[in-house]
């Protein structure tokens, strides 16, 4: 293993955009043209009216990922650009997991092992019964397991969902951000429901 | 529309709307851009908006090319030397993917274009309708931005965006892909408001002083301060403020090949050309100056040659527009974010008043040490055969320097930068970034278009002048005065050499043969002379130039030429070969 495998890590990115057709690829590609593996993607609208926030997740080394994040912040309709480590952020992936009905019914010791799984029944119905679950990739994974010897119908997992440990949450992280970066707007959190202004430049 | 909402701040004045079709639309809105020379290619999903330039004749002049690259390598020639937008026109599939190379070659040189493309029918799009290419998926990697336009109504604004996009910041190719039906489609046109702000998108950092502080500290400490400029200075329009910077830093200034003519090539702070082919003194002294002030370059690994021995003793200054270019290539010890033309005045009034004589001296010691090894045999001859740099040394007796070169891709590319010599700025049109071979004789055009006060002369190689010699038809349509001037070497010259110097003389497929040259010029209607002998040079080039109208001269240089100094691939440029 090479030394920059050794520094490849986890990053958690974290992209405010413009709800824009065609924005998804014009990111994407950034990885892609330097042969990065994109591990997992969410995007939805933030907590701000048009704004869209997507979660990314690759792994690689810091310097890396500091440049391909300066490279996404510079697509015109991309507001801001933050990367965090695992240790930074809680994270969470959702998982769906269909069974038959009938091997419940019967198998005592499923119910049990949904419970000690924190699984939640979604959907009841005759034929199969849909369960959730959140948690870390481990921790779905070994619901995988321990479902498949009863007949696991149909899986499903989503991407991550990150949230920054920070008590300000990206107040004072941007604050760091932008020591070395360019630029007077600090975004703060405060401002961000306030729309159109907190991005004036 | 998300660009209907955010775009447009100042609110659109609108006396009365009139009713226009999304063509009319189009053209009104190059108009207000200031648009005067469109260079296009028709087709059948941009035919409503060439019927529109019909009615428009008078105020939008649209150059015919013969193929969709050559009008965007036009197009860039055209910013190259006005220091506007270049406007390209192409039909849907074919026409647009032909634009791709230019695209890359826009990109990757912040050349500021729009591109408008046609498109099928919105009802097609996605349906493998006839000529239909998803051109906006294709271009996204080589555009600084696209948009695909399926309502008339959006035109107004996302064509301001487009140019605002274009221009400002670190400049950059824009795609606007038009479907057939909004060409077509009927609105109330409101009038035509510029674009100049977009929430998301920062053109300039702003400029912090706790930087510029730094830089100059550093800047005053120094013993053996060294400057690399690059196009940043001249995209900047900061030639003078850069100029009052280096006169009174008193620092060897050198420059990379778009940097090219920001200070005329003789001012005596210049020093010569960096990278692989640049001057001896600029390579060597890299690895021996105390700091190193980066202004608008991106340390391209054709300057910087290997990147673990490149300056590591220096501590770097990195003037850019563009965050992304800090520490992207060559880590930084002070990042001076901003537009050069407002941070180089602030540096330049916190910098002493010095010489760097001792220092300046060892490059010219470099240069002696080159000029008896390289220099004087190129220049000055004493084979038979005439060289590539010997040209170039009597055309600058011609031009002055007041000419405006533009280049192809190869060693006769590196040979002219090297020698010619260039007084102002905007006279440098070369494919740098990409190497665009075939990117010369458009680029002239376009270059002429842009500067029509000015000489332009066209050095191309015999290899890179077939790749898009059909443009000699939009010469001979447009009736333009260009010279062009083929150095003829028989041979992909660059290629050649690699293979010799690298390859044991393993010679693959770069012996190339050409056609007569001048006989297809004079099919073309284009007057022109080739020239196998040195006495002949001269008096050839004096007939090129006194020519009214365009000229194509062809030079029979010697064969197998090798460029040099040269930082072989890999080496440090430290390591930098005479020979």
């Amino acid at each position: 293993m090479s030394n920059q495998d050794i520094e490849k890590q986890e990053f958690n990115i974290t992209v405010y955009t413009e709800n824009q057709i065609g924005l998804l690829n014009r990111i994407a590609i950034i990885f892609t043209r330097r042969k990065i593996n994109i591990d997992s993607l969410n995007t939805s609208p933030s907590e701000i009216d048009s704004i869209h926030r997507f979660n990314i997740v690759i792994t690689e080394s810091e310097d890396v990922v500091r440049k391909v994040c300066r490279q996404i912040e510079k697509q015109v309709e991309v507001l801001k650009v933050y990367y965090h480590t695992n240790e930074d952020v809680i994270w969470q992936e959702l998982a769906l997991y269909k069974v038959s009905t009938d091997v419940i019914a019967e198998q005592v010791s499923v119910e049990r092992l949904l419970r000690e799984n924190g699984a939640r029944v979604v959907v009841l119905r005759k034929d199969y019964t849909v369960f959730e679950t959140s948690g870390h990739r481990e921790e779905t994974d070994a619901l995988i397991n321990i479902l498949q010897p009863y007949g696991l119908i149909e899986f499903v997992r989503s991407a991550r969902v990150a949230i920054i440990k920070d008590s300000d949450g990206f107040n004072s992280k941007l604050r760091e951000f932008e020591r070395l970066e360019p630029g007077e707007d600090v975004i703060e959190n405060e401002y961000l429901n306030q729309g159109q202004k907190v991005f004036s430049m | 529309m998300e660009v209907a909402n955010e775009t447009l701040t100042a609110p659109v004045k609108a006396e009365k709307s009139i009713e226009l079709t999304g063509s009319a639309a189009l053209l009104e809105a190059l108009i207000v851009e200031g648009v005067d020379t469109i260079f296009g290619y028709p087709g059948g999903a941009i035919m409503p908006i060439y019927d529109a330039l019909v009615d428009y004749g008078d105020k939008l002049n649209h150059i015919l090319v013969r193929h969709e690259q050559g009008g965007i390598h036009a197009g860039q020639g055209y910013a190259r030397t006005s220091g506007k937008v270049g406007v390209v026109f192409a039909t849907s599939g074919p026409g647009a993917t032909n634009l791709v190379t230019g695209l890359a070659d826009a990109q990757i040189d912040s050349t500021p274009l729009v591109c408008i493309t046609g498109q099928v029918f919105a009802h097609l799009l996605g349906t493998d309708a006839f000529q239909e290419t998803d051109v906006i998926n294709i271009t996204t990697p080589v555009t600084k931005w696209n948009y695909q336009v399926t309502d008339a109504t959006e035109i107004p604004e996302v064509i301001a965006k487009a140019f605002y996009i274009a221009k400002s910041g670190r400049p950059g190719p824009v795609l606007i892909d038009i479907t057939k039906n909004a060409q077509i489609q009927k609105f109330d046109f409101k009038g035509y408001t510029k674009c100049d702000h977009i929430r998301s998108y920062r053109p300039k950092p702003i400029v912090r002083q706790q930087y510029i502080q730094q830089a100059a500290e550093l800047i005053n400490r120094a013993e053996k301060p060294f400057i690399l400029f690059g196009q940043g200075v001249i995209l900047g329009e900061a030639e003078k403020e850069f100029k009052a910077f280096v006169e009174k830093s008193g620092i060897p200034a050198a420059w990379t090949v778009l940097g090219a003519g920001a200070i005329p090539t003789d001012h005596p702070l210049n020093v010569g050309m960096l990278g692989m082919h640049g001057n001896y003194g600029p390579n060597v002294l890299t690895n021996s100056c105390d700091v190193l002030i980066a202004i608008g370059m991106r340390f391209d690994d054709r300057v910087t040659g290997r990147l673990d021995k490149y300056a590591k003793q220096a501590q770097v200054i990195h003037l850019d527009i563009d965050p992304a270019e800090i520490d992207k290539n060559v880590k930084s010890t002070v990042p001076v974010w901003g537009d050069c033309k407002e941070t180089l005045p602030l540096l330049t009034e916190l910098v002493e008043h010095k010489e760097h004589k001792e220092w300046l001296q060892q490059f010219h010691d470099h240069t002696k040490q080159e000029v008896e090894q390289v220099i004087e045999k190129e220049l000055n001859p004493t084979t038979d055969e005439m060289t590539m740099g010997e040209v170039i040394k009597q055309l600058n007796e011609l031009t002055k320097g007041d000419a405006v070169i533009v280049t192809d891709v190869g060693q006769h590319q590196m040979v002219a930068c090297r020698y010619a010599k260039l007084n102002k700025t905007r006279s440098n049109v070369t494919s740098g970034g990409l190497g665009t071979m075939g990117f010369a004789l458009p680029a002239a055009i376009g270059a002429k278009f842009g500067a029509q006060e000015r000489d332009v002369i066209a050095i191309i190689g015999d290899g890179g002048f077939q790749m898009t010699l059909q443009e000699l038809g939009t010469v001979m349509q447009t009736g333009i005065n260009i010279k062009i001037v083929i150095l003829n070497n028989h041979f992909l010259g660059m290629v050649r050499q690699w293979q010799e110097l690298f390859n044991e003389r393993r010679y693959s497929f770069v012996d190339i043969q050409s056609p007569d040259f001048v006989r297809l010029a004079s099919a073309y209607g284009i007057e022109g002379k080739r020239v196998d002998e040195r006495k002949d040079l001269v008096s050839a080039l004096k007939e090129m130039m006194d020519h009214q109208g365009s000229y194509l001269l062809e030079v029979t240089v010697t064969k197998e030429n090798n460029v040099f100094p040269m930082v072989p691939q890999g080496c440090s440029v430290s390591e930098i070969r005479l020979k």
